[in-house]
């Protein structure tokens, strides 16, 4: 009886994760396919011949390679500054005493509830004034700091003593010298984590520059693929591509730091 | 305990942040909101001397437009079917990995994540061939139980459900990770003691796993409705919002009505409309929970 049960549970899970594994698996397969080729019935999950002509034209006539630096510099750009300014934030919130700490805290905790969608028209709105639609600030300079990030730093500054901060004023150390040689160096772990969040979520972004980048040389990969799509409906196999090049870069970066993406979504989902 | 902090520190590390937060996000905010009640237009985008006070109009012709509620009838239907789908696939795979019998959870696991962090825009184009009605990979494993060829993003009784299983393929595996270390967190002795008393599998799972998970179950549910309220992408990118505005859900529509035809004082209101359904949903499910713990 017990076998049967684990073989069933075995044969349960091998199933999931085939499923789960599969439109990728057709994704790269395809992307490798003869134009059309992939359009047949029965599908085929393998290509016959290996055929590397949609990545060349995606770079050569399509303009990829800009948009993938586009991308990546928006998503290094946002990483970097949204580490300082969180984590700044997130640390004043652990460790400084001032009034009103707690209850500004709390205030921005629950205003986390209004969904983001709703500041999009008046910031949008304000970067055309400020002259920064269709830049890279367009899309780093709102991302610079947010709500989460900041909380995120605060639970992990918690664990740092009190005592290595004495000391350190003991020794004359000013506060920014704190942050800087005690501080950042502590906190590195849960820096990594917000570093991942907020690089694959700027990455993966679809919305926000698709309002604020209308000119085709400073789309996203994201928003230049969703573009190709409407145009290129019938170019499966170039579409697959495509896809592929949008996805690798962000699941390399994941595969690398995976366990300090899991453990910010636990941190995350840890109530007060 | 540390000395109060001086007030230059204050502003030396917490003024960034905020001031950034203040200009992105509660001053937009406010703004929005008195935008909701002008009639803010392209007209007014080129001179705003064209913009009118016009107080409740934009709420009361939202209220009285067909293609509001049909956006507000999609998202629902996505928020309510999609979303329990979500939590109970993301609940069932926990379960799965968890169980002793596996080995190599680790790399179950990964494979089972890998869909969450992959780009919203490439799985729907995947996807959109996926679900083709004559080459496509589904309906071709579904000819094998007999099930005829449908034309999922093409047919409006199907695009919703269509963009339902994306979603619930391309999530489960993150609310899965919450909830295995949900059920780490259950004592073993729970488990040995009901197993002394003759407590079936499904018993265990029906008054043990389930109610300790409860606060974790909370949690993810209304992480997930909050989400879900916000459905974009894969519409925007399968279907557009078709076939028949089958598909067409409040952010799309908002969307369409603010960055396309630039009805900014509309859009803000249908963007007041989404925040206050979102409050209203999330009280409702900590009341539901509270109810229910009696």
């Amino acid at each position: 009886m017990a076998k049967v049960k684990k073989y069933l549970v075995l044969a349960l899970v091998i199933f999931v994760a085939v499923i789960t594994f599969i439109p990728f698996l057709w994704m790269v397969s395809a992307s490798f396919m003869p134009t059309g080729a992939s359009n047949t019935y029965p599908p085929k999950l393998f290509p016959e011949k290996f055929d590397f002509s949609h990545y060349q034209i995606l770079f050569s006539r399509l303009n990829l390679s800009r948009y993938l630096l586009n991308s990546i510099i928006i998503s290094l750009g946002a990483t970097f500054f949204s580490l300082f300014l969180n984590s700044m934030g997130g640390y004043a919130f652990a460790k400084f005493r001032f009034a009103k700490k707690e209850s500004l805290f709390k205030f921005l905790l629950s205003s986390m509830i209004i969904p983001g969608q709703v500041t999009m028209l008046p910031v949008f709105l304000l970067l055309k004034n400020m002259g920064l639609i269709n830049t890279y600030w367009a899309i780093i300079v709102p991302g610079m700091a947010s709500i989460f990030g900041i909380f995120l730093i605060r639970q992990y500054a918690f664990s740092i003593p009190d005592s290595m901060i004495e000391a350190a004023k003991m020794d004359g150390a000013t506060e920014l010298q704190i942050y800087l040689k005690v501080i950042l160096p502590l906190c590195k772990p849960i820096l990594v984590t917000l570093g991942l969040f907020t690089f694959m979520g700027t990455w993966n972004d679809f919305l926000w520059p698709l309002i604020v980048m209308t000119d085709s040389n400073m789309y996203t990969l994201p928003v230049a693929l969703a573009n190709l799509s409407s145009e290129h409906v019938q170019d499966t196999e170039m579409l697959m591509a495509g896809s592929v090049i949008t996805i690798v870069p962000v699941l390399i970066v994941f595969l690398a730091l995976q366990k300090y993406y899991i453990k910010g979504i636990m941190m995350g989902s840890v109530k007060e | 305990m540390l000395n109060k902090t001086k007030l230059s520190a204050i502003i030396l590390f917490l003024g960034p942040s905020l001031l950034i937060i203040a200009l992105f996000f509660f001053m937009p905010v406010i703004a929005a909101f008195a935008m909701s009640f002008t009639d803010f237009d392209i007209y007014a985008l080129g001179n705003l001397d064209y913009l009118r006070f016009v107080a409740f109009k934009n709420y009361s012709t939202l209220l009285s437009d067909p293609l509001f509620w049909t956006a507000i009838k999609n998202t629902f239907y996505f928020v309510m079917v999609g979303g329990p789908l979500s939590v109970a696939a993301s609940l069932a795979a926990a379960v799965l990995l968890n169980s002793k019998f596996i080995r190599f959870k680790g790399v179950f696991r990964l494979i089972y994540f890998l869909p969450v962090v992959t780009t919203h825009v490439a799985v729907s184009i995947v996807w959109r061939y996926i679900y083709h009605p004559r080459f496509g990979l589904l309906n071709y494993l579904l000819g094998f139980i007999g099930i005829g060829p449908v034309d999922w993003l093409g047919d409006p009784n199907w695009s919703m459900p269509a963009i339902i299983l994306l979603v619930v393929w391309k999530n489960f595996g993150y609310n899965m990770v919450i909830f295995i270390a949900g059920l780490q967190n259950i004592p073993e002795e729970l488990y040995e003691a009901a197993s002394i008393e003759g407590a079936s599998a499904w018993q265990q799972f029906k008054h043990i796993t389930i109610p300790q998970l409860a606060p974790t179950t909370l949690f993810i549910s209304v992480i997930t409705m909050i989400g879900y309220f916000q459905l974009f992408a894969e519409p925007y990118v399968m279907t557009q919002g078709g076939p028949l505005n089958s598909t067409l859900s409040i952010v799309l529509y908002m969307y369409q009505e603010g960055f396309r035809w630039w009805n900014i004082g509309y859009s803000t209101a249908l963007a007041f409309m989404l925040t206050v359904i979102i409050l209203i949903g999330t009280s409702i499910q900590f009341k539901l929970q509270k109810e229910r713990n009696g």
